[in-house]
């Protein structure tokens, strides 16, 4: 019988923590096939972050480093200096990269580090129990938000992707989803690209998945992939907010 | 024996990490330290190795833990306001168990405090550079060439024991400029990386994949952590404590002190060797281990001790525990960035000797 599916050689054989309707496992498979396709696994090491993927170490059958909250990007330059030809890669969430570890991240893209940054914007801290991210929309009810996040007293949500863009370094940057089929299918393709990057020595590669959250959002998994498209997504659009590589193919093509 | 150079101590510590086979500096300027950083910044690109300005002291710890991951001999330096901010960092090197070296040219505080010389982050790196229960080696220079010497041992003793390793001098030992012998012998920088299994450098396919990480949920695994790393302490604390006697043989009086509070010391202890005073000094050169047995030995054959600290007397409790209490143990310490003279040492020895 032929094989049509199966699961990626570099995730190990651990069974996922993570809650049912969670996107993370999706995540993880994308970041894996990527690595297979690739031929990495043995000169991969990624760094896990402090948050609901704490435990990535567990399920990337690669290398890994568990890094302290918020510190991946630096700890990931560490490795990079250290074997500048291993590919090495971060997965962060929400409040790991864009609250406490905001610095460390803006620091690494500008430096253009060969390195690439799976970030994971759910809008809550997941981990903890659903309080407050940086990403957390206006108006989001959560734990410490318990009137709905207000401006005035509690700030704008932060656009990684667009902060990111105001840099010269970064050679990638791109947004994408994985609440449908059509989202998952091109995250798979931004994810490949950013490793790829790192394989081809072009520099700081990042891309932010829109992702859900339903058992702290208090939504099903379906309703949850629904308030991705109706809330999410208009504050957070999808799409490639910096492409070296296409800058230049235009650039070529004048 | 290598060539003698005219060095700042500070300078020694960076020449002496690169014979080390360190190629990997990360670090952030603080003043009285910054040289370090200078001459990393200077030299390393020259031999293949890496100086990184890091964004934060706090990114600078946290890159020598992704470099010591991979096995190299990886160094961070800073100065006490520093320091505080890579207490984090040196807690999760701690539980991860790597090694790294950590250089601390102490200045005043606490807060901004000043730039002037002090010993006062002795209790923070010798009782508790971070959360949770976890010691750092510590060793304590007194000339450039100790600081020359001690970052080899800082390197040597942190990979035996799997721990970061500190070389805690005064902002004095930084500054101060001294002929130095520098080890000739240049370790190979790959070398280094050799013996060491538990490093993730990729799993080229032909092992399971190795994890760096402090993080264990079950509280029985964390307790078995947590012992096991003790006793890797006991055996340290038993065979690794250093430490110079001096003139002990027939002393009354036990001066302890440490860094540039040492050396006044020995001037001092010379002036009242000339009145007659019989004293002599215990000078730890480890701090964590503490040389508990030398102070035992003296505490059995002198009548007090006298602490000589920039600090407010945190060496002194060592020396009280040390020593049982069985002794009395004064103190003549300056503070804020200021060192006491040969003359104050040499009226708290005769104070002593009354």
């Amino acid at each position: 019988m032929a094989v049509v599916f199966q699961k990626p050689k570099s995730l190990t054989d651990a069974v996922l923590h993570y809650c049912p309707g969670c996107t993370h496992g999706i995540v993880h498979r994308l970041v894996a096939e990527a690595i297979d396709d690739l031929g990495i696994e043995g000169r991969t090491i990624g760094i896990a972050p402090v948050g609901c993927s704490v435990m990535a170490y567990d399920y990337f059958a690669c290398d890994m480093i568990e890094a302290s909250h918020g510190r991946a990007p630096a700890v990931a330059t560490g490795v990079k200096r250290s074997l500048p030809d291993r590919i090495v890669f971060t997965y962060q969430g929400d409040g790991d990269l864009a609250s406490i570890g905001l610095c460390e991240t803006v620091s690494c893209a500008c430096r253009g580090e060969n390195v690439t940054v799976i970030f994971i914007n759910n809008a809550i801290y997941g981990m903890t129990g659903g309080q407050m991210a940086p990403t957390s929309l206006i108006g989001q009810v959560t734990q410490t938000s318990p009137y709905g996040r207000d401006p005035a007293t509690q700030g704008m949500p932060i656009r990684i992707c667009e902060l990111l863009a105001a840099l010269d370094a970064p050679a990638y940057l791109e947004r994408v989803a994985v609440n449908s089929v059509a989202h998952v299918r091109q995250a798979k393709k931004a994810i490949r690209k950013a490793f790829a990057n790192q394989v081809e020595g072009k520099g700081f590669s990042l891309v932010e998945v829109v992702s859900t959250c339903p058992t702290n959002w208090g939504l099903t998994p379906e309703k949850a992939c629904q308030w991705v498209d109706e809330k999410m997504i208009p504050f957070y659009p999808l799409g490639v907010y910096r492409d070296k590589d296409a800058e230049a193919a235009k650039e070529a093509a004048k | 024996m290598g060539e003698k150079a005219l060095m700042k101590g500070n300078e020694a510590i960076a020449e002496a990490a690169i014979r080390c086979g360190c190629r990997h500096y990360f670090g952030y300027p603080i003043t009285p330290q910054t040289e370090i950083a200078a001459y990393m910044a200077k030299r390393m690109p020259k031999i293949g190795g890496t100086f990184l300005q890091a964004e934060s002291e706090i990114a600078a710890i946290n890159m020598v833990y992704g470099c010591a991951s991979t096995g190299r001999r990886a160094m961070t330096s800073s100065s006490s306001p520093g320091i505080s901010l890579k207490a984090e960092g040196m807690s999760y090197l701690a539980g991860a168990d790597l090694p790294a070296l950590i250089v601390n040219v102490q200045r005043g505080g606490p807060g901004l405090g000043g730039i002037q010389p002090s010993q006062s982050d002795y209790f923070f790196m010798t009782r508790g550079p971070g959360h949770g229960d976890f010691h750092i080696i510590v060793l304590a220079p007194a000339t450039v060439q100790e600081m020359a010497d001690l970052t080899r041992l800082a390197f040597e003793l942190g990979e035996k024991y799997r721990m970061p390793a500190m070389l805690l001098a005064d902002g004095t030992m930084g500054q101060m400029m001294e002929p130095v012998v520098l080890p000739e012998d240049e370790t190979d920088p790959a070398e280094v990386m050799k013996g060491k299994p538990w490093a993730t450098t990729g799993t080229e396919m032909n092992r399971p994949h190795n994890i760096i990480n402090s993080l264990y949920l079950k509280p029985d695994e964390l307790e078995k952590t947590n012992l096991s790393r003790f006793e890797r302490y006991a055996q340290l604390e038993k065979e690794e404590a250093r430490w110079e006697d001096y003139l002990m043989d027939d002393a009354e009086i036990c001066v302890v002190s440490t860094g540039i509070t040492a050396r006044v010391s020995k001037n001092a202890i010379a002036e009242c060797r000339k009145r007659g005073i019989k004293v002599g000094m215990v000078r730890p050169i480890t701090l964590y281990p503490f040389p508990k047995d030398a102070l035992a030995k003296a505490a059995a054959k002198v009548k007090s001790f006298l602490t000589v600290e920039l600090n407010m007397g945190q060496m002194r409790e060592d020396v009280l525990l040390a020593t049982g209490c069985t002794r009395p143990v004064a103190m003549c310490n300056r503070v804020g960035g200021m060192i006491p003279s040969t003359d104050e040492v040499v009226a708290a020895i005769e104070k002593e000797a009354k």
